[in-house]
């Protein structure tokens, strides 16, 4: 997947975990819980939904890696590279 | 022929769940969801563990432990149950409080107790503010070395009024003490403090409903009236199967909503753990039972608005031992008007009182019988003052103790709200005794009541799907 598919898939699970939230305008600098009403839960929900589609295994110390979109694309880009877009 | 509660289960499961409380159904679900094939094993023949209900002549349905858990369940049921089940949870009105101290009512949020410290009990509002901020900075790897008492000593010294509003509602929702790490007051206070309090349109029963009928269609083999008699571990430790109903089952991973120390002792026992882990288990004290007196108003009877939860003491300030005492100073009352089930016509009452099960557990079966109705008794007399001629008005009456729990949950001395904080570190390094065992229920306070139950059996459901993702699958 690229980077850009990557974040459409990030995009897609967000919306599911937080279905109230308008996610069009997401400023990809910014971390996740400064523009939506996110809690440890549902950062463990995106682990879990990623692991589902892509069997990738996120480990505990790397949570810190999900905090904006911008380093979540950075982070996964390499471990789905060979991955097929579910979205 | 006695029925079979087992036919046709498969030889092998990836996951069997042990116990379906509301952490055990939710990690049931969860798993399923993933794509694992999971075995929910229950020995009772109703699901729901202390998340229960029963039903009596006349078309009586009492729920044990429904009223007033925090918000978050609506976002947690949405995400790990369904839509429907997340659109049933409802906010209740109002919480009252009568006591020597002061008598008033509130909606249990964080706004509302403000002004009522300030205004009623006279509080700095800059206290108070500072008093809420701290709390919901709490993190349950904070430091443990702070009590609640010191927590409530550091903003509010010697107002044994305040302490009462703080932790009366927390003691009857968790069973938590001044005792108990100021962090798990924290956590749990400021999760009911978000938004105030909720129950389920539709009774404990609909809800569990709902949820079985979900976790068939996700694929869950559900079997009640299974009693798991061991849990089958190889020689290095991993877990292999189950034995239920004298019949082996076998598995990849275990996850037992049983009790923690009756699953570490009892169901895979003491040999197959390091001595020092045994030790500490060993260690972990359990949280107390209860009592509850069920109370069923005839079929019609309007029951003026009380509150839907009010905390009745006769006591003079927060006295944990008082609240636990068989001698009862301390009630909970919760009131279930008509409204909770729609299309009923249904009052009832619940009485709850926090109680040790040593007071109860080896009394003679005559006293037992006296001692539950003395219990009836009194709460009628206590009753009396909120609900007007109330002997006259009941239709079904009878009582419950911590035999009785101890009986339908098989958590040892009938623990109601599982055990205190260190048993939460037990049970998260369970799967590092033994390869593929993990637990979730309640455990160290912050993971019991409905909310915890339900997020902690999520958490673990995350750590079982990890070990079962193969590491060569990773991309």
């Amino acid at each position: 997947m690229a980077p850009e598919q990557i974040r459409s898939v990030i995009l897609d699970i967000l919306s599911r975990i937080a279905p109230d939230e308008d996610l069009s305008d997401l400023d990809d600098s910014v971390p996740f819980r400064e523009q939506m009403e996110l809690d440890s839960m549902d950062f463990l929900d995106i682990v879990m939904e990623l692991r589902k589609l892509y069997r990738v295994q996120i480990p505990e110390e790397d949570y810190g890696e999900l905090v904006t979109m911008d380093s979540t694309v950075t982070y996964l880009t390499p471990l789905l590279k060979d991955a097929e877009s579910t979205v | 022929m006695a029925k079979d509660f087992l036919k046709d289960t498969q030889d092998e499961y990836d996951v069997i769940v042990i116990g379906s409380g509301l952490a055990g159904m939710t990690s049931a679900n969860i798993l399923a969801r993933q794509g694992y094939s999971v075995l929910l094993l229950e020995h009772h023949y109703q699901l729901g563990g202390m998340a229960t209900w029963f039903k009596r002549q006349n078309g009586h349905i009492f729920d044990i432990s429904l009223h007033g858990f925090p918000y978050g369940m609506l976002k947690s049921c949405r995400k790990y149950w369904t839509q429907e089940i997340a659109d049933s949870i409802v906010p209740l009105r109002g919480v009252r409080f009568e006591n020597p101290q002061f008598s008033l009512e509130t909606t249990f949020t964080r706004e509302d107790f403000t002004r009522l410290l300030i205004e009623k009990f006279s509080i700095e509002p800059e206290t108070v503010k500072s008093f809420f901020d701290t709390a919901r900075k709490m993190n349950f790897f904070d430091d443990q070395g702070k009590t609640t008492r010191e927590l409530f000593e550091e903003f509010f010294p010697g107002r044994d009024d305040v302490v009462r509003l703080l932790m009366e509602p927390i003691s009857y929702a968790n069973g938590s003490t001044l005792e108990d790490p100021a962090i798990t007051y924290g956590i749990v206070f400021s999760n009911f403090m978000q938004k105030g309090v909720y129950t389920f349109r539709g009774g404990t029963d609909r809800l569990v409903k709902l949820i079985k009928a979900e976790m068939e269609k996700n694929g869950v083999d559900v079997r009640i009236r299974t009693q798991v008699e061991k849990v089958e571990v190889s020689p290095d430790r991993r877990v292999t199967g189950v034995v239920v109903n004298g019949k082996r089952i076998g598995c990849k991973a275990i996850m037992s909503n049983s009790n923690i120390k009756g699953t570490i002792l009892n169901l895979v026992g003491e040999e197959h753990f390091d001595p020092e882990f045994i030790e500490e288990t060993k260690a972990v004290r359990l949280n107390n039972s209860s009592t509850q007196v069920y109370i069923a108003l005839k079929p019609g009877d309007e029951l003026n608005f009380c509150g839907d939860l009010l905390f009745h003491s006769e006591h003079n300030g927060f006295d944990i031992k008082a609240m636990l005492s068989k001698e009862v100073s301390s009630r909970t009352f919760s009131f279930y008007y008509p409204e909770t089930r729609p299309g009923s016509d249904r009052s009832l009452i619940v009485s709850s009182t926090n109680a040790n099960f040593s007071d109860w557990a080896d009394l003679p079966e005559e006293q037992y019988e006296a001692d539950k109705n003395h219990l009836i008794e009194t709460t009628l007399d206590c009753l009396e003052q909120y609900v007007p001629n109330i002997r006259d008005r009941v239709d079904h009456l009878e009582a419950s103790t911590p035999r009785t729990f101890q009986r339908y949950t098989q958590h040892l001395q009938g623990a109601s709200f599982g055990t205190k904080f260190e048993g939460l570190k037990v049970s998260k390094e369970l799967p590092e005794q033994i390869e593929g065992l993990y637990h979730a229920g309640s455990v160290g306070i912050i993971m019991s009541g409905w909310l915890g139950a339900v997020n902690y059996g999520v958490i673990v459901s995350n750590d079982v799907d990890k070990y079962l993702t193969p590491a060569a699958a990773r991309i």
